[in-house]
């Protein structure tokens, strides 16, 4: 059996079967229970560090978020 | 110490560019080599004056610096490729204009089409894929960028390979692939800056403060990551001389061909999708200001899609020496990757559901709404054309250039407008725009340039292709080659004044991004505006 054959044989059977697996696990991995809360929070990354980095915006966000508590309230 | 070491790569690069120039064996080499030349001593100049006077720069800063040099070179190199762009519509229209004579064949189609091209991808779109991804990398991660000057040195780079590859282009230096145009040590070069490139994004991405990677930044990788790939492998080549431009290719044949396609459907999968809809994941939420409608979605929209393209390019080679199973797994990918692109698609038009006014009154998120909008239809357009019947009509015709313009102008070209309309304001320190009628000048002149430009290509590329399959009662074509050519020319007129529309769009936005800047005053920062005193 020539490498060519080889390989395709190994792609059209394993491979396939791997590739369809990893996608489907990725969609129950989405839709996993309790992953909302998580997804929720990283969408809302864009909102947060848009001046300064996270360690230079330290004293900044921590008045941020007493400010949001305070809005919750 | 290591400005030294600078000192003498440069300083290497420069003589030994100049020597190389002294034995080149064509003038696209020659001209490179004296650029490169010239490139190494500007630098090795700069270096040598800034010698222990350039400060470190503040860790507790973005590096935006570069970005905004990212934003100035992507609307100018955005003027050129549309003014290149329209030059060359208007020479298929009226052949006088090719000047052949006068310059020498410089200003050829045949020469200033890959110019186009690459302008308009590489310049345009890679200048707008860089400084956005920089600019999201930073702010989606809250760490400035990794590895110092690097992202300069990716920054001008680029700018030397569009550089070289504008002038060999010109001069007759092409490899003659399709979008991959670029000769074999400008091909070298590229892969320098776009290791770099990655080294700068994953970097910043290791240092991240925030604990999940946003998706902007997943479509980012994957299209860095990818053009790396077939960037590669698509380009192995073998220089006929260390002094000259031509190269033979290490594939032949059909191989050769699927490799071209491999390549070529993947730069549009990776480079003009992925990399946008990094763009589109980032810009739309920020401008909408609420997050993106699902982000389940999105991570769907991410791995079907990865998965997907990878496989749709023999749809580029029906009916040729390609086997026939590869060009149906070809179309077969290609309708299946109308489901992500979609999802995708509705995941940004959906970001908007409650804020629907904004339509009415922000002329920028019109522009981004508009620029999904036309994603969507070019990746419904594109699956269709894939399928073989529908291809043996549509194949070679000017439908596919219709096609491939809706896509870039509509989806890619509005994007970018969105996100420069974004960020100037933002990285100059500004209120706000200039002029927001001056955006919707800028919407509709190009809305409306699209529009001419594909309906005029959709009805010459159907007449063509239905003109060239035609028979009489005996068999026989009814028409020659030369007759579809003079049947199409009210088309191609119109064609071109739509790309002017959209020039003339694209200049009254850097007038209007230039405006913003020189003309309005800088906004104080947040820290300075202290409560007054009662």
């Amino acid at each position: 059996m020539d490498l060519y054959t080889l390989l395709r044989e190994f792609a059209d059977s394993w491979v396939l079967l791997a590739l369809v697996l990893f996608f489907v696990g990725v969609v129950f991995w989405a839709w996993r229970p309790g992953s909302r809360k998580m997804h929720e929070d990283t969408a809302n990354i864009p909102f947060r560090h848009d001046d300064k980095p996270a360690a230079a915006a330290k004293v900044d966000s921590s008045n941020g978020d007493s400010k949001l508590k305070e809005a919750q309230k | 110490m290591w400005d030294y070491v600078k000192l003498i790569a440069l300083g290497a690069v420069a003589v030994l560019a100049a020597y190389a120039a002294t034995l080149a064996r064509d003038p696209a080499y020659l001209a490179n080599a004296i650029e490169v030349a010239a490139v190494a001593a500007i630098a090795f100049g700069w270096i040598l004056v800034t010698l222990g006077k350039r400060k470190p720069a503040p860790a507790n800063e973005y590096m935006d610096d570069v970005i905004r040099a990212g934003v100035i070179a992507t609307a100018s190199w955005g003027i050129v490729g549309f003014l290149v762009g329209a030059t060359i519509a208007f020479e298929l229209a009226f052949p006088a204009l090719n000047l052949s004579n006068e310059t020498l064949g410089m200003m050829n189609f045949g020469r200033l089409r890959p110019l186009h091209t690459s302008a308009v991808i590489f310049a345009f779109g890679g200048n707008a894929l860089i400084m956005s991804a920089f600019y999201v990398v930073q702010r989606t991660c809250a760490v400035r960028l990794w590895g110092r000057g690097l992202a300069w040195f990716v920054f001008w780079g680029w700018q030397v390979m569009i550089l070289l590859a504008a002038t060999a282009y010109v001069l007759g230096g092409t490899q003659s692939k399709e979008y991959a145009e670029t000769v074999w040590y400008i091909d070298w070069w590229i892969v320098v800056v776009w290791l770099a490139f990655l080294a700068v994004f994953m970097g910043t991405l290791f240092n991240r403060k925030e604990p999940h990677i946003y998706v902007a930044n997943w479509f980012y990788l994957s299209f860095i990551v990818t053009i790396a790939m077939l960037h590669v492998v698509n380009n192995l080549a073998i220089p006929v001389s260390l002094f000259g431009s031509v190269s033979v290719q290490v594939t032949g044949g059909v191989q050769d061909a699927m490799t071209q396609w491999w390549y070529g459907h993947n730069a549009v999968g990776f480079f003009l999708t992925a990399g946008f809809l990094g763009m589109m994941y980032y810009f739309v939420p920020k401008q909408a200001e609420r997050p993106i409608y699902s982000y389940k979605l999105s991570i769907i929209h991410f791995w079907a899609l990865i998965f997907l393209y990878i496989w749709a390019g023999p749809h580029h080679l029906h009916y040729t020496a390609l086997p026939d199973w590869a060009s149906t797994l070809g179309m077969v990918f290609s309708i299946m990757l109308w489901m992500p692109s979609w999802g995708g698609m509705i995941n940004g038009l959906m970001t908007l559901s409650g804020a629907w006014d904004k339509l009415r009154t922000d002329p920028v998120i019109r522009m981004m709404v508009v620029s999904v909008g036309f994603y969507g239809m070019s990746t419904f357009e594109g699956p269709m054309m894939s399928i073989k019947a529908v291809n043996s009509l549509s194949h070679y015709t000017d439908w596919t250039i219709g096609h491939v313009h809706s896509g870039a102008l509509g989806w890619n070209g509005m994007i970018t407008f969105g996100a420069l309309y974004f960020l100037t304001p933002r990285l100059w320190a500004r209120e706000r725009l200039y002029s927001l009628s001056l955006v919707s000048w800028h919407f509709w002149l190009a809305t409306i340039g699209i529009v001419l430009y594909a309906a005029s290509m959709w009805v010459t590329g159907i007449m063509e292709g239905l003109m060239w399959r035609e028979v009489d009662a005996n068999g026989f074509l009814v028409n020659a080659f030369a007759d579809t050519v003079a049947a199409k020319w009210p088309m191609y007129v119109t064609r071109a004044t739509g790309g002017t529309l959209y020039l003339t769009g694209a200049c009254i936005m850097c007038y209007n991004l230039w405006a913003t800047v020189a003309k309005q005053p800088r906004k104080e920062a947040a820290g300075v505006a202290f409560v007054p005193a009662e």
